[in-house]
């Protein structure tokens, strides 16, 4: 017994990594007692501070606002931090970036921090060494190349908006004239920027307000998904205007590869990538005559000659959008079409680009490349990205760095990856939750990047390695970035200067004022025009995986894409005429062939395709991305070359007769089922319809009455806790997926379980096609648990593990689960999930700093499901409580409680709150003539409902829609 | 105890009991199966096969135990697979011992004396099968007592609105009452083996387990009410627990469970299986034991004709959903229709069609009746049909209900399948034992068969 309470060593509980950084940063009792609440019970000693940390209490956590970075753009965000642990990322709510919305990327970058296959330590040829010897051991070169102002140094960064950085390079290569900085990543805006040349003679960043525009025309720009600029605020503003009691705006998408923004379009018209600058040209040059033309023969034209009108009725207030992978002619013509249409300054603003060096990446990577080939490089720093995996294919980078051309290469990188392979020096990159820099937003806001916990393995960020260079030893990122904005905020406010924008998240006053650059010229040389050979060849960028970056990232590589629902693949995507005549079929191996060069992957016909033409995505086929996404897909970056880098004609396909199990979360994507019934699940009418009928999405609930039993009477509660989901706004991007994931720690499966159908995400987008397969409506929605007040779950559970509560909500107590699934049987919106295995990982030390403290980790055998975010309840009604105590009054949960899903949704499309409330924002919502329950005939009386969906279409193009939906055979 | 029919003389019909036996002549050649004859090498190569399914399943559970049920092939949307398909399988099979034993002693029926005991045995074998499946098919087997309402510290109570707590006492009960009422119809035999054996060991076991009977008529007295007494127990238990067993789908609202004709359409397809697997077994026991005469064929007409009505039931329980489903005008019971005709399973449908509802109408003709061969293979597809209806009912009706965003393919996996053929294992072992070590067919009911028992009762009647 006595053994027992007091084994040997139990005072020297050690646990490998996590100790140093805590250690660090708090007291190393408590920092005990938090790691193994998740765990079974480990002897701890249980000591008192000896100094008490500012501000902290345990079991509340501290939010600091920082900034994540996806091509440069910053987005603003709050990092939850529990006990100096940062667990959940929320949007900065005061930041015009964000408005409190994020996108899937920042939210899932939490995991990246987190992830057991980071690099540990600094390398050299693979074997541990010190920072110390690395420093040692670029003294010597850098001496050297001091002698020769730097002749040998080249420089590759990624996009850089960080001012620090970009002033410490700029200052490094003034003093070494000689030496070059490079830039690249896949996933550039080469095309934007000479777009601006074309039209500007300069680069200038674009950018829109949606909430001035009555009309967008969106030229195969997928501007409500994460990785367009500003994706979250231009979401936000375009949702805010889909209201159809307020103005409503009108959406065309014009557009290649399906995408979110197209399902959410009023009018989509699909046509290949290639014809898009047709459209544009023949949009600007009837906008120029501004008397109509004729034509309009065919559908296209038709859309045309609408679309046209459209624009003509609502100048200074539409908007044409460009997507970053169109030829730079087709901004050009946008420019000048917005100009034309008086928007520049209304709707569209231009400033200073946000990209601190906005070189074509693609010239940059090229002369790079030649001077290495050339032996002119001593010594190659290559700060971040994964150049060797996704470089143009025909540079053969990979094999430019293997030779010794090179002298020394220093490498700089979360992971071992394929380019660290290949570098001397390996030195491991602090996440940006570790390190301090800063970055500019869409427009042009600065934030300061500041670190929420001692880098995890030592490592470094760009700032600090960019030292070494300049031959400045001991400086920390604090240090450099501080001492910039010193430089730039000079005064003796400078320390509140310094705190507030800590504190706010940016900087006031580095917004990028609007400029009003002169269009040069209208007559914009068209692009090389399509040859017309076999089929298109779409390169774009992943809507999980983004360019391969977030590979080994559980929670993306689960995260069911948004309109085939696909997680761990990549997909060979077709239209289904082409795979009529093709003969190919979902998870059929074909094999394409472009640029001489051929790749196999599994097809996938998706609805809305543009005929000839195909789609492949950037990211997969990874052969060093780490335990998650090694080997996930198949790697498309051998075909693409900078003269193709994002479609092409000339691509072949051919079937192989091979299959491949491709893990599609969503089976079956139309709401009519394959006897030809069409269910009720998403309603939907045209502006017009609705306005002679606003109720039209009320379906008869059965009475109240209608039970033998006496119903329990919510009303007389504090609280009757209730959501509204608003179809209109959501624009299925995927963000409240993760949000929830990460707030209620749920787990990642697996591309195995997926294709079992054991997926864990509480909260799912469902999404559906209706129409003609050429090019469908796409539909998308949320679906959380109902919290149906008669939940059918909770009459079959025998042991009592699913119970209502008395504020509505129906709640899972896992700890009485048996797992005998009949809840989830019982289930009709299907949205209990099983731990059939232990999905959870109950043993990589990491995942138990990130986890969620006020959620359980389940076992296997449980069931789970959404709970509302019960803790977040908990944790308000304990303040409300105490407030009431405090000021004598009762003080009740106000709106400012929001769930996990409904805070991240850039589209606020997400409301939650208390029913029992008249004047909360759900009633209101509810209220609504859109409201309507989901199989509320079922008599479910679900607590989430919907507000139906509204399409402000074209009186002109629906008569025509209309007549086509009818003749058209359906899929 | 039926002791007062009379077989007509006139009876043309083929009797229960074979002419020319007498007490000692049947209690002989019953006895002698389990105490002198000798174990051949047939009955060890199959032991031998039975037995090792039956480790398979200790392997399959074992695994499961460590592992999960992710093992299996279940999913959201198809929780319940094999488990339960099984569960409900072997359930309905064990419906057919009670049946003959309690109902149709009731009933006096006196041809079931020579079929009861084995299919009493059948029934808790069966039972003791589907049993295992509710335990395994948790996520957390070992929190499985919390099942029953007991005190405890935790404020724990089972939620007595579930038809699964409702399960737990239905078929706790109709085990323990079937163990009960088998052991009470063994005493007199056991007594017998008693007497006859000549090792002692042997003796000493069995006059263990005859729990010192005599014979005498006050021991008579004593059990033919108990056993008179527990037939009315167990008769409505025959009902209830197949009741109680399409609760747990009737209850639920999914489409194709939420259905008011499952009550009296599962008791009946129980009934049909069971018989099913009497025939199944009784026809090649007979043929092995050389018992033609006591088992004849009046019995496995009988039987035939018992699964014809119940299958006949059942096939009117297909054709109201059928017609429910177009009637009620219900796009989700419409639905499920056509998705059992035309969807990713039609293949399975159509031969529960014709294994359950074609097939077995060639029942009608007497040559199909009266042929072993032909009434063995239409049993083993009755017994295969009914398998697929609970296949059907649970997975089909899951794989597919009101979100089609949510619809999903059930595979079954190897471990599915090995606790699928081990339960089967477990079943054949427990019979090969039995065949064995227990006297297969009632000595002393099958007695009073005998015309020697009619003299002397129609002697009583006279008095």
């Amino acid at each position: 017994m006595l053994h027992r309470e007091f084994p040997k060593g139990a005072s020297e509980w050690l646990d490998g990594f996590s100790r140093r950084g805590f250690l660090k940063t708090m007291g190393a009792s408590l920092a005990l007692a938090g790691l193994t609440g998740c765990t079974r019970m480990p002897i701890t000693e249980i000591v008192p501070y000896v100094r008490q940390p500012e501000n902290v209490v345990p079991g509340r956590p501290m939010f600091y606002a920082t900034a994540f970075t996806l091509g440069g753009y910053a987005s603003p965000i709050l990092v939850e931090s529990h006990l100096f642990r940062p667990t959940k990322i929320e949007g900065n709510p005061q930041h015009p970036a964000s408005l409190g919305g994020t996108d899937v990327y920042a939210q899932a970058s939490i995991l990246d921090l987190y992830d057991p296959d980071r690099a540990q330590s600094i390398t050299y040829l693979g074997d541990v060494r010190s920072w110390n010897a690395f420093t040692e051991a670029v003294r010597g070169p850098m001496s050297v190349e001091k002698s020769i102002a730097g002749g040998g140094v080249r420089i590759l960064t990624q996009t850089v908006s960080s001012p620090t950085l970009a002033a410490q390079i700029r200052s490094y290569l003034d003093a070494n004239p000689q030496a070059k900085w490079h830039v690249y990543e896949p996933i550039n805006r080469d095309n934007v920027y000479e777009g601006a040349r074309l039209a500007f003679g300069e680069v200038v960043e674009t950018r829109y307000d949606l909430s001035k525009a009555d009309v967008i025309v969106s030229l195969d720009a997928d501007f409500l998904y994460a990785g367009f600029p500003g994706s979250a605020r231009y979401t936000r503003d375009f949702a805010a205007r889909r209201n159809p009691d307020a103005n409503m705006n009108r959406l065309y998408v014009v557009e290649s590869t399906p995408s979110s923004t197209g399902m959410k379009a009023d009018h989509r018209i699909p046509v290949r990538a290639s014809d898009i600058e047709g459209f544009a040209r023949a949009l600007a040059a009837i906008t120029g005559t501004d008397n109509g033309i004729a034509g309009g023969k065919n559908e296209i034209g038709r859309s045309l000659l609408a679309i046209w009108q459209d624009l003509q009725a609502h100048k200074g207030s539409s908007v044409v959008i460009v997507g970053d992978h169109q030829p730079p002619a087709v901004h050009a013509l946008a420019h000048t079409l917005n100009q034309m249409l008086g928007n520049v300054r209304k709707t569209v603003f231009y400033t200073d680009p946000v990209d601190a060096n906005p070189v074509n990446r693609n010239e940059s990577l090229h002369s790079l490349v030649e001077d290495m080939r050339a032996g002119k490089v001593d010594l190659l720093l290559i700060l971040g990205g994964n150049p060797a995996y996704d470089a143009p294919a025909e540079l053969e980078l990979a094999s430019a760095l293997k030779s010794n051309a090179v002298g020394l290469k220093v490498f700089l990188g979360s992971h071992r990856n394929e380019t660290a392979e290949l570098c001397q020096w390996h030195v491991p990159e602090a996440h940006y939750l570790e390190s301090w820099s800063d970055a500019r937003a869409y427009d042009g806001t600065v934030s300061i990047i500041q670190p929420l916990i001692e880098p995890l393995y030592g490592g470094k960020s760009a700032h600090e390695l960019i030292t070494i260079l300049a031959g400045q030893s001991g400086v920390t990122g604090h240090d450099l970035v501080q001492s910039y904005w010193q430089k730039q905020h000079a005064g003796a406010d400078f320390d509140a200067f310094w705190r507030k924008s800590l504190h706010d998240g940016w900087i006031a006053g580095t917004s990028y004022v609007p400029r009003t650059p002169a269009l040069k010229t209208s007559g914009f040389p068209a692009s090389q025009s399509a040859s017309g050979a076999n089929y298109e060849l779409n390169f774009r960028r992943d809507p999980s995986i983004y360019d391969g970056r977030f590979s080994n990232n559980g929670w993306l590589q689960e995260l069911p894409k948004p309109l085939t629902k696909l997680t761990w693949d990549n997909p060979i995507m077709i239209g289904p005429a082409m795979a009529e005549r093709l003969k190919l079929n979902f998870k059929d191996v074909a094999e394409l062939e472009f640029n001489g060069k051929k790749v196999k992957g599994a097809v996938w016909i998706q609805a809305g395709h543009p005929d000839n033409s195909i789609t492949v995505f950037l990211g997969y086929g990874r052969t060093r991305a780490g335990r998650v996404g090694t080997g996930t897909g198949f790697d498309v970056y051998p075909l693409r070359t900078s003269q193709t880098p994002w479609f092409a004609d000339g691509a072949q396909l051919r079937p192989t007769g091979d299959t491949y199990q491709l893990a599609s979360t969503q089976g079956y994507q139309t709401m009519e089922t394959p006897n030809g019934s069409e269910r009720p699940l998403v309603q939907e009418r045209s502006l017009e319809e609705y306005k002679k009928e606003p109720n039209f999405a009320k379906e008869g609930e059965p009475p109240q009455e209608l039970t033998l039993y006496k119903p329990f009477d919510y009303s007389k509660e504090t609280y009757a806790w209730g959501m509204a989901i608003d179809l209109n706004a959501c624009v299925g991007c995927n963000n409240c997926i993760v949000a929830c994931q990460s707030e209620n720690n749920i787990a990642v499966v697996g591309k195995e379980q997926t294709l079992k159908g054991r997926y864990m995400h509480w909260l799912r987008v469902d999404a559906y096609y209706n129409g003609p397969r050429e090019n469908p409506k796409g539909f998308f929605q949320p679906v959380p648990c109902m919290q149906c007040e008669n939940a059918p779950c909770e009459l079959v559970c025998p042991v009592q593990a699913t119970v209502h509560s008395s504020e509505g909500l129906n709640d899972m107590v896992y700890n009485r689960c048996v797992g005998t699934r009949y809840c989830s049987n019982n289930c009709p919106y299907k949205v209990r999930r099983f731990n059939f295995l232990l999905f959870e990982d109950w043993k990589t030390p990491q995942f138990k700093l990130m986890r969620n403290p006020d959620v359980t980790i389940r076992s296997r055998g449980v069931m789970e499901k959404c709970t509302y975010c019960v803790q977040r309840i908990s944790e308000k009604r304990i303040d409300a409580e105490t407030a009431s105590v405090s000021e004598g009054k009762e003080i009740r949960i106000g709106d400012d409680l929001q769930t996990a899903c409904q805070q991240s949704c850039p589209a606020n499309a997400i409301v939650f709150g208390n029913l029992n409330d008249p004047n909360s924002l759900v009633n209101k919502w509810k209220r609504q003539a859109r409201n309507y329950s989901l199989l509320g005939e079922l008599n479910t009386r679900p607590r989430t409902t919907y507000l139906a969906e509204v399409r402000n279409s074209n009186p002109e193009l629906e008569a025509d829609l209309t007549t086509k939906l009818r003749t058209t055979p359906k899929a | 105890m039926a002791t007062n029919t009379q077989i007509p003389v006139a009876d043309r019909r083929v009797p229960v009991i074979a002419p020319g036996y007498t007490f000692s002549t049947i209690t002989e050649k019953i006895s002698n199966i389990v105490l002198s004859r000798p174990i051949s090498l047939g009955w060890i190569l199959g032991f031998l096969i039975v037995f090792g399914m039956m480790n398979m399943l200790m392997v399959a559970l074992g695994y499961l135990f460590i592992k999960g049920t992710g093992i299996w092939g279940i999913n959201i949307p198809i929780g319940w697979g094999f488990a339960i398909v099984n569960f409900v399988w072997w359930i309905g099979i064990g419906h057919a011992g009670t049946l003959i034993s309690a109902i149709l002693a009731l009933l006096r029926q006196t041809w079931r004396n020579s079929i009861n005991r084995f299919a009493e045995a059948m029934t808790l074998f069966a039972v003791a099968c589907a049993g295992i499946f509710p335990l395994a098919h948790m996520g957390r087997p070992w929190l499985a007592y919390w099942m029953f309402p007991y005190p405890n510290t935790m404020r724990y109570w089972p939620n007595f609105r579930s038809p699964l707590v409702w399960d737990v006492f239905a078929v706790s009960t109709y085990f323990t009452i079937s163990l009960v009422f088998w052991f009470v119809g063994l005493i007199p035999d056991l007594a017998t083996l008693r007497d006859r054996a000549e090792n002692p060991w042997v003796q000493r076991v069995y006059g263990l387990l005859a729990m010192g009977w005599r014979g005498s008529a006050r021991h008579w007295h004593r059990y033919e009410t108990a056993y008179l007494l527990l037939a009315g127990l167990a008769t409505p238990l025959v009902l209830s627990v197949h009741t109680v067993v399409s609760f747990d789908f009737a209850v639920g609202i999914v489409p194709g469970w939420h259905t008011t004709i499952f009550p009296p359409y599962f008791v009946a397809g129980a009934i049909y299986s069971g018989f099913a697997m009497v025939l199944c077994l009784a026809i090649p026991i007979r043929a092995i034991y050389g018992l033609q005469d006591f088992i004849t064929m009046r019995h496995l007409e009988n039987a035939a004709k018992v699964m014809l009505a119940t299958g006949l039931i059942v096939a009117y329980g297909y054709g109201m959903e059928a017609f429910m489903g177009w009637y009620s005008g219900n796009q989700y019971d419409s639905f499920l229709l056509w998705n059992r005709l035309h969807g990713p399973y039609r293949l399975v449908y159509a031969a529960l069609l014709a294994c359950n509802i074609f097939i077995p109408q060639v029942l009608w003709l007497k040559k199909f009746r009266v042929s072993t061969g032909w009434l063995w293979l239409i049993s083993f597809i009755v017994l295969t049909g009914m398998w697929l209806e609970r296949f059907i009912i649970v997975v089909v009706s899951l794989s597919r209900d009101f979100l089609p965003s949510s619809w999903g393919q059930y595979y079954p996996t190897k471990w599915d399948w090995m606790t699928f053929a081990g339960t089967i294992g477990l079943f054949l072992t427990a019979m090969w034992l039995f065949v064995r070590i227990l006297p297969m067919i009632s000595i002393f009911e099958l007695r009073t068969l005998l015309p020697e028992s009619q003299v002397h009762e129609a002697a009583e009647v006279k008095q």
